[in-house]
This record gives structure tokens, sequence and C-alpha cells, in this order.
């Protein structure tokens, strides 16, 4: 049994008086009963046939946790962009359910291609949080070896990462392992080839790739319908795998459909998509301006479903954290914000000759002629101090 | 594995199969590569022994197939990806330019592509549209991409090997109207190094560069201004990126003269890049400016005209004659 949240039912039956709520109306998924949902926006627990769960209370503390971290680390980058500590800053506010509960169904062997917007699953593969502000700070384009974490490096063009995750899961299947692919993307990216592509060869060579679409609603300032005429699940069905549409704002939702995938794809039956529905409460980066394209009501009605709020009533109302615990975690968010605060501003700048590094593994010949005539060039400046 | 007289094109199939016999890692993959043995029969017999999971047929989409071959290099393979044809390339080019060319740089070396993509390049065969295009230049310029061409069999062989071999993609630009050209190749024999220019002529009066299929034309023009009492040194470039300017320097040092010959459009294109190297290595030794011959700035021609837009043997020796009368 799916619920959707009476939230969402109101403007459809108000008559929908103002246009905005009109559209919000609109944007509400098509079936409501294809909406998988295990925690309403009041926070209370759902069933559904095919995606049960039964987290212990440890389980629900730790998913609550990642979020209010993740919230916080993300706050912290859209800060330290506004102080001009970093250069850009794509903030996930808002999907941090579709992101913890996806980033916790994956085990330690499964791979993920992220786009550039999953800091919050980087932080479930333990990449340490300062290392995602490099590429934003311009100290270089992904701080991290990918094969520490399998975690793969963000990808900026939108939609290419998904080939390179269908890829890798054909690799895997050809060495007989156990593990499945996540593939992250947007609803913008739904609409470049690559994407296609990738649920084509996919589904041709039933590789074992889980994509995983986090629709939230605005492809910088293009809404949904400009990308699709249909859901964004649906499209599965045309490439030969099934496709579920999740709320996204739901972290036992997300992380129930994504161990099914995940679980589907590692026992051979092949690609999944998963659509979560969520929304981007934040602007696309901070040179976004949304105030241009959507309205505050938008923002309003979609708060109402704000993913750590509706667990944290649960958790509360089921007495499975206490004041204390809420204290002590908002003393851990601060030490955080205050870690990366300080890592930031003390990230240095690369060396000058870093320019010559990692072009080519193997080396090349115009690159080691114009390193030296760098060097050579670099180096005149200070034989002349010296000769002063 | 002694030497053997083989057209170029069966001596990229022999290199295709030293490689998936010598690697398990290696993997052919493309359009019609399989059953067929792709379109020119250059992967002929590959899939039949060494099975659909080595030699993979894939869809009909160029950007998934480079795409998932830089997943599958991620994940510790090394893919042999198959362009049908020079046209056809541009729908990956997002994947080679903004991907497999900088992922190395991007991980800050830790992460390794060894991907190559042959691409069966250039006129002269009366194909039609986007079946004859030159773009190595549009390659060349990419820094993360090494890009070459062999001019005979046995480079066909030795370069595809050592390009497998290389932890970096390579871009490897078969000339197609020299499939059926036959030369020796020894497979026992010890490689030169891949991206090395080689003089495959010598002379006295003008150097000749050329590289994959003009080498031969170079050649012919050579031989014919030979009749005429010039001495002409052929330069075969073989790779397009990096470029042996030592060797192009020290025969221009030489000869004092420098005529560069393409398939590619002139403006902007290898032939360019080696006129402003070399003028600025050897301003003092040259005795002429340094002249190319090439495809003009239009579209690849409809084939009835691809005579007049390819470079001939006349009009490379009009350039011949051009440099020399300085």
């Amino acid at each position: 049994m799916t619920v959707e949240s009476t939230a969402a039912r109101k403007p459809r039956r108000s008559g929908a008086k103002r246009s905005t709520t009109a559209r919000d109306a609109k944007k509400q998924p098509e079936g409501q009963t294809e909406l998988v949902q295990l925690l309403t926006p009041e926070g209370e627990r759902v069933e559904h046939p095919e995606y049960a769960i039964d987290p212990t209370p440890e389980e629900l503390r730790g998913l609550y946790r990642d979020m209010v971290l993740t919230r916080r680390f993300d706050a912290e980058a859209t800060t330290l962009q506004r102080q001009g500590e970093l250069g850009l800053w794509a903030s996930l506010l808002g999907q941090e359910a579709a992101q913890i509960g996806s980033g916790r169904a994956l085990r330690d062997d499964d791979y993920v291609f992220p786009t550039y917007r999953e800091h919050g699953v980087a932080w479930c593969r333990g990449v340490d949080p300062t290392n995602l502000l490099g590429m934003f700070r311009g100290v270089n384009h992904g701080g991290w070896d990918p094969n520490s974490n399998n975690f793969h490096l963000y990808t900026i063009v939108i939609g290419s990462q998904t080939l390179h995750a269908t890829g890798y899961a054909m690799g895997v299947a050809k060495d007989g392992a156990d593990a499945a692919v996540l593939a992250y993307f947007g609803d913008g990216a739904s609409s470049q080839g690559d994407v296609a592509e990738s649920f084509t060869f996919s589904a041709v060579y039933n590789a074992p790739v889980v994509f995983f679409c986090q629709n939230n609603q605005w492809a910088i300032s293009e809404p949904t319908e400009k990308q699709t005429r249909v859901p964004l699940y649906q499209r599965a069905q045309g490439y030969g795998f099934p496709g579920v549409r999740v709320d996204g704002n739901d972290v036992l939702a997300c992380l129930a459909v994504t161990k099914a995938a995940l679980e589907r794809a590692r026992t051979g039956q092949g690609p999944m998509l998963i659509e979560a529905f969520t929304y981007r409460m934040g602007a696309h980066t901070t040179s976004d301006d949304p105030t241009r394209y959507r309205s505050p009501e938008e923002r309003e009605l979609w708060e109402t479903k704000d993913p750590i709020l509706r667990l944290r009533t649960l958790l509360t109302r089921e007495g499975l954290a206490d004041d204390a615990y809420f204290a002590e975690l908002e003393r851990e968010s601060d030490a955080l914000a205050k870690r990366v605060r300080d890592a930031v501003r003390a990230m240095p700048d690369p060396d000058d000759m870093a320019l010559f590094e990692h072009t080519y593994a193997d080396g090349h010949a115009l690159v080691d002629e114009e390193r030296a005539q760098f060097a050579e060039y670099q180096a005149s400046f200070v034989t002349a101090e010296e000769g002063i | 594995m002694a030497a053997e007289k083989m057209s170029l094109s069966k001596a990229i199939n022999a290199s295709l199969r030293t490689a998936l016999e010598s690697d398990p890692k290696v993997l052919i993959m493309g359009e019609d590569v399989g059953k067929l043995g792709g379109v020119f029969r250059v992967t002929d017999g590959l899939q039949k022994d060494f099975g659909e999971d080595r030699v993979i047929d894939t869809p009909l989409a160029e950007s998934g197939i480079v795409g998932t071959a830089i997943g599958l290099a991620l994940r510790g393979y090394r893919p042999v990806v198959e362009i049908q044809f020079d046209g056809f390339v541009f729908p990956a080019y997002d994947q080679i330019v903004t991907q497999l060319a900088k992922m190395h740089a991007r991980s800050l070396g830790k992460v390794k592509l060894p991907v190559v993509i042959r691409i069966p390049y250039g006129g002269g065969i009366g194909a039609v549209e986007h079946h004859s295009e030159s773009p190595e230049a549009l390659f060349a310029h990419v820094a993360g991409l090494k890009v070459i061409s062999p001019a005979n069999a046995s480079d066909a062989y030795w370069m595809l090997q050592q390009a497998i071999g290389s932890d970096d993609p390579v871009i490897y630009f078969e000339p197609k109207r020299r499939y059926h050209d036959k030369s020796e190749v020894d497979t026992a024999a010890i490689p030169g190094p891949l991206h090395a220019a080689r003089v495959v002529r010598p002379g006295a009066d003008l150097t000749l560069a050329a590289y994959g299929p003009m080498v031969k034309v170079a050649l012919d023009a050579a031989a014919a201004a030979a009749e005429e009492g010039k001495s002409i040194e052929v330069v075969d470039l073989r790779s397009m990126s990096p470029i042996d300017f030592d060797t192009i320097q020290r025969s221009v040092e030489r000869t004092g003269r420098l005529v560069v010959v393409h398939e590619a459009p002139v403006f902007l294109g290898t032939g360019s890049e080696i006129a402003a190297r070399i003028t600025e290595r050897c301003f003092y030794h040259l005795q002429a400016p340094v002249l190319r011959v090439g495809g003009f700035h239009s579209p690849y021609p409809p084939s009835r005209l691809e005579d007049e837009y390819l470079p001939g043997l006349d009009r490379v020796l009009d350039a011949v004659d051009r440099a020399l009368a300085y």
C-alpha cells in the first residue's frame, strides 16, 4: 500500500486556485500507486507489498545522522562559496534521503558513478567530505582515488557517467563477480543520448547496473516537463527492464528499493531504473537564481515533505532518540562544519608544474618539451631576481 | 614467426589475434565486428575463435561503444573498439574528448584508460558521404589522446600491438585505401618506438613528410622527381600526437626544404603545426617556406570529385617544384 502525502493532494482537491499550485499539482506522480513510500511526510511507517524493510533503531538513527551531517556539510560548503573560499557549489539540499537511502543500500564491493551533486552518496562511501571540495575550490578535478572507495570521480558533462557505469558493470559480469554498479543522474540528464545508450547497452548485455535518477524537478531552470512527456521511471519499460518511482524524500523507501534493485543486478537479473521523486530545495549551483523560474509556494510545499524532518518525527514519536541524542548530533555537526571550513582554507594551490603532470600515463614528447620550456621561463625570473 | 608478406588489413587482424591471445583483458568491440568480421573484414574470424565475450558486437551507438569501453577500462580491461568509418566517430566525440582524454589527468593519475579506438579513415575508395574523412587533427589537438596511423603492413601490425600495450588512449587511424597493399611483416621483430617518425627514402634536395595513405603518394612523387634528377627524402610521420619533430628537423637541416602532405584539409591541419614548428626550429636552414599539400576547406566531395580533392602525384610534384624554385 502506498500513501501519497496529504500536502501533495491538497492543491488538487482545492481546485488549484493559484497557478503555481496548479503546476505543483501537475508535477505530482500521475499514478499515485506507483510511488513507493515507506515513511510518510507525517513520519508514519507504511507498508509496501514489494519493498518491505525492517530497520533496527540503530539503523534508523544512523540514517538520520547521515542525513543531518550531509545537510550540514552541504550548508557549510554553500557558506564557504559565499565567503569566496569556493568558486562554485552544487547543493544537495532536499535530496538527502535519495542519496543516503540509496548510498546505504550499497555493499563495499559495489561501484558508484556519481554526477557532481552526490555528496551524500560520497559520505556513505567513506570519501572524506573535504576531498569533495577541491574541484569546487579549483585546486583539482576530483581529489580522491576512485578505487579506494569504489566511488568514481564526479562527472560534470551530463549523463556521460551512465555509460561508464554500464561498461564497468559489463566488466563486473565478465569477471563473474558478485557486485553491482549504481549510476546516478538527474531528470535533465534523462534527455541525453548517453543515458538512452546506457539503457540500450545495459539491457542488451544484461549488465548488473542500477540507474538511480534523482528527479529533483528542475534542470537548472527547465522543469521536468521540458525533458519528458511520460514519467521518467516508465522509460525503462521500452528498454526491457523494470522502472520504479520511489518517494525520493523517504529515506526508507530509497533504501529498500535500491537494495532490491542492487540484489536483482547482483543475481544476474539485469539493470533497473529507479526514479527518486524529490526536490532540489536550493539553487542548481551557487551561480543560479531559482527565484527567476519558480515560486516560493512551490518550495514551501516541498518543505512539508522534508526528508530529515519526517525521520525525526518517527524517531521522536517511537522514542528511538531523545533530546540528548539530538544535542550530541548537533555538536557533531558543528565539529564537522569546522573541520570542513579549516580544511578548505588550508587547501594549498597546486604547484605550477602540476600543469604538466598526468596528461598522459606513458609520457608525451610535446608535454616534455613544453614542461622544459615553462621551467626555463619560470627559472628566468629567479635568475633576474638573483641578479638584483 | 618469421617474416611474412601480408596485406595491411590482414596485419591488423593478425595483430588483434596476437593481442587477444596474449592478454585475456583485451576485448574487441564495435558494430559488425563479430560474425561479419567488420565491414572491411579486418576482424574476420576473431569472434569465431575467441567468442562473443571477447569480440563483442555492439548496438549501433558510437557514444555507447566508447563510453562503455571507458567503463570496461576502469574495471581493468583493455578494449580495442572499432568505429566503422571516420565520419561516424562524431557521435562518440564527446566521450572521447571530455571523458577518455581527460580522466587520467582528472584523477591525478589514479586511473588509467588503455583504450584503443580504431578508425578506418581517408578517401580514394569511391564511397558515399561520411565514409572518406580525415579527422586526425581534431583528435591530435586534444591533450590526453595519442594519434597514430600506419602506412604499411608491418607498422599496422606493430603499432597496434604497441597501442594496445599503452596505458594511454590511442586513436589508431587505418588508411582504408591501403588495406589491400601488401608488405613484409616480421612478427618476431623488435619494433622501434611507437611515436618515432621514419625516413623511408633518403634524399638531399627536399623533405616530403607524410603519413598513413599519403606515404605511398610521397614515395611515388619522390621516384618521379628522381627521374628529373631531384633527390627527395621521404619521412613517414607515423604519429600525429606526439609528432616526432626531431626526425623532421634533422631531415630538413640536411635538405633545406619541406613539403608536408596529408589528405585532411590544409587549414589548421597537421601540416600547419609542422610548418610552424619546423620554421621555429630550422629558420636558418630553410631555403624555402614550408609548403603544405592537402584537402580543401570544403566538405569531403562526392566521389567523382575526390581525385581533385585528394593530393595526387601532380599536386605533390607541383609543390616540390615550387619549393625547389626558391
